[in-house]
């Protein structure tokens, strides 16, 4: 209770805020937004740790199996994990993180006390997709790290493969930020949001061909999974992470980029309209 | 003076009767109004409505001669808004929290100047989550002053504290106040009305039934001194508004003293739970009686 001679009183009504506040505010939630994310060990964890831990767990269980034949050559077990792992990190950085954080924010006053203060909606956003891209970002280039110096698994090798992976990538995380959002609807309270989030992630990811091969799953699973986005992310990874052989083991033995983007950016459309039907800054009753 | 805080004719109604019924007052630029009552008679959904989270049924609010409902950010930076539980989750430390608030509003104060002036210096690089329910309460408080607010909403301050921080909470209340910051604060206690507020309007069942200045609420009648004495065996009482001129006169009809002489004048307390009694439910009655 010190310090009397601050001036607390405002020195005159402020007409309008500052230009770039929204921009600088953004910025600065960026910065609160990693902060929580480090802190929280259930996201550093299951978001964060996992897609790296199956690699290593999965490239060497798959490491010792036969390599898988083909008209082409011969592709290996474990160097199918590198791509279906990236595409994990995708779905768990985008959708599971969003997901989670939004919901729980929603349900325990965060949202409201954010909007009690003079806080752009952009803001907000600029802070959660910020921090899904910085933290995308350096799980991405540790699972590479991993698949290449700890497994010798090959980054891709021609600029087309590159092309593939940067409009995958992003297109992948703006797509999985955004059903994230939509996610992030559904819990009812702040217990339910990684019960409700977290199943739905998880058997997507089965169907979809990144925890089992998409030769392991049944014709009619892979039909249901080729409406999702995932399972069309995991197929554009593939081509650029493997050699042109491992088209024999996609659906029609064919590579089919054109599907994954419409797919990809139907599902991002789809997502930003839903998220901005349903996400309420100020909840009023 | 201007008008800081208007409201007229609000009621709010979720399907059934009314959790506010026609409540109307206005708030003077500076003035510090409290909104006393007991638990769940509205206070809260008056000042949610005023803060723009509730949509009147009925009835119109302005605050800073605004809408809350159709405000902007500009009006955000001029309102304080320290809410009943904002209980986040979060993993962030006061400091934190607070540099982000003074980034957010235009002409804020530093941080580490509201931390010091609220005593949670030495908890800056506490997380929220370790701190007492006291040092949170403080640092709400913080985060609703940080951006010197014209128009400050305290919803229950100092609920569930402990005597000490209390006080604490008080003086930077009145601080406040001292600078001009118009304040309406809610609460359930009494003293905490009398020790800061100008006026205030009690508020029972959704409806407001006392609207005045602390030294005048409840008006003239229930401010009457009351007299006690005993007659023989009887215990007699008479509410009188000049009791040295009645005692005087009770006096020449006793020799010595008058037996059992009382006089009361109504604490504020006595004045309030006579409203409770009035105007209350079965549990706002139950309440007062205990």
């Amino acid at each position: 209770m010190t310090a009397p001679t601050i001036d607390i009183a405002r020195a005159a009504p402020i007409s309008g805020l500052p230009a770039g506040h929204t921009i600088r505010v953004g910025i600065d939630r960026i910065r609160l937004e990693l902060l929580e994310y480090a802190r929280r060990t259930d996201n550093m964890v299951f978001t964060f740790a996992f897609p790296i831990l199956l690699l290593f767990v999965f490239a060497s269980a798959f490491g010792n199996m036969d390599p898988i034949v083909t008209p082409d050559g011969e592709i290996s077990a474990g160097a199918l994990m590198l791509p279906a792992m990236v595409s994990s990190g995708v779905l768990l950085s985008g959708t599971q993180n969003l997901g989670i954080g939004v919901a729980i924010e929603k349900w325990d006053g965060t949202l409201r006390r954010l909007s009690a203060m003079p806080i752009p909606v952009t803001s907000y956003f600029i802070g959660k997709f910020g921090q899904v891209l910085i933290t995308s970002l350096v799980q991405t280039m540790a699972l590479l790290a991993v698949g290449v110096f700890v497994f010798g698994f090959d980054l891709p090798q021609t600029a087309a493969q590159w092309g593939v992976f940067a409009w995958a990538y992003a297109l992948g995380l703006i797509c999985c930020a955004m059903l994230g959002l939509v996610l992030a609807q559904l819990p009812r309270s702040v217990n339910a949001a990684s019960a409700v989030v977290i199943p739905i992630v998880l058997v997507i990811q089965f169907i979809s061909g990144i925890y089992l091969t998409i030769t392991m799953l049944p014709d009619w699973l892979i039909q249901i999974a080729s409406i999702f986005p995932i399972a069309w992310l995991a197929h554009a990874m593939r081509f650029a992470f493997l050699p042109e052989a491992a088209r024999f083991v996609e659906l029609d033995h064919e590579w089919n980029l054109g599907m994954a983007v419409g797919m990809l950016a139907i599902w991002t459309v789809v997502g930003v309209i839903v998220a901005a039907i349903t996400f309420r800054w100020v909840k009023r009753s | 003076m201007n008008t800081a805080i208007e409201v007229h004719g609000l009621t709010k109604r979720y399907g059934g009767s009314p959790v506010v019924d026609d409540v109307t007052f206005s708030i003077e630029q500076g003035e510090t109004f409290a909104l006393l009552g007991p638990n769940g008679a509205g206070k809260s959904t008056t000042v949610e409505t005023l803060e723009g989270y509730r949509k009147p049924t009925v009835g119109t609010v302005r605050v800073l001669g605004t809408d809350p409902l159709k405000a902007g950010l500009e009006w955000r930076s001029r309102v304080g808004v320290v809410a009943q539980s904002l209980g986040a989750d979060t993993t962030l430390t006061a400091r934190e929290l607070l540099t982000h608030a003074e980034r957010v509003f235009p002409n804020a104060r530093r941080a580490d100047d509201v931390l010091s002036q609220l005593g949670l210096l030495k908890h800056a690089r506490k997380r929220i989550g370790q701190l007492s329910g006291g040092q949170k309460r403080r640092v709400d408080l913080a985060l609703g002053i940080i951006g010197r607010p014209e128009v400050l909403f305290l919803d229950e301050p100092t609920t569930g504290l402990d005597p000490e921080v209390r006080r604490q909470m008080w003086d930077i209340v009145r601080e406040l106040s001292e600078h001009g910051t118009t304040v309406l604060l809610t609460t359930h206690y009494l003293d905490e009305a009398e020790q800061l507020a100008d006026r205030a309007g009690v508020i029972i069942a959704g409806k407001v039934v006392a609207l005045d200045s602390i030294a005048n609420i409840g008006g003239a009648d229930a401010r009457m001194p009351v007299v006690r004495w005993r007659d023989g065996d009887r215990n007699r009482e008479e509410r009188i508004e000049h009791p040295t001129e009645f005692v005087t006169t009770l006096s020449r009809k006793h020799s010595g003293e008058i037996p059992g002489l009382e006089i009361i004048r109504p604490t504020l307390e006595d004045i309030y739970l006579g409203m409770l009694r009035a105007h209350g439910t079965e549990s706002t009655r139950e309440e007062a009686d205990a």
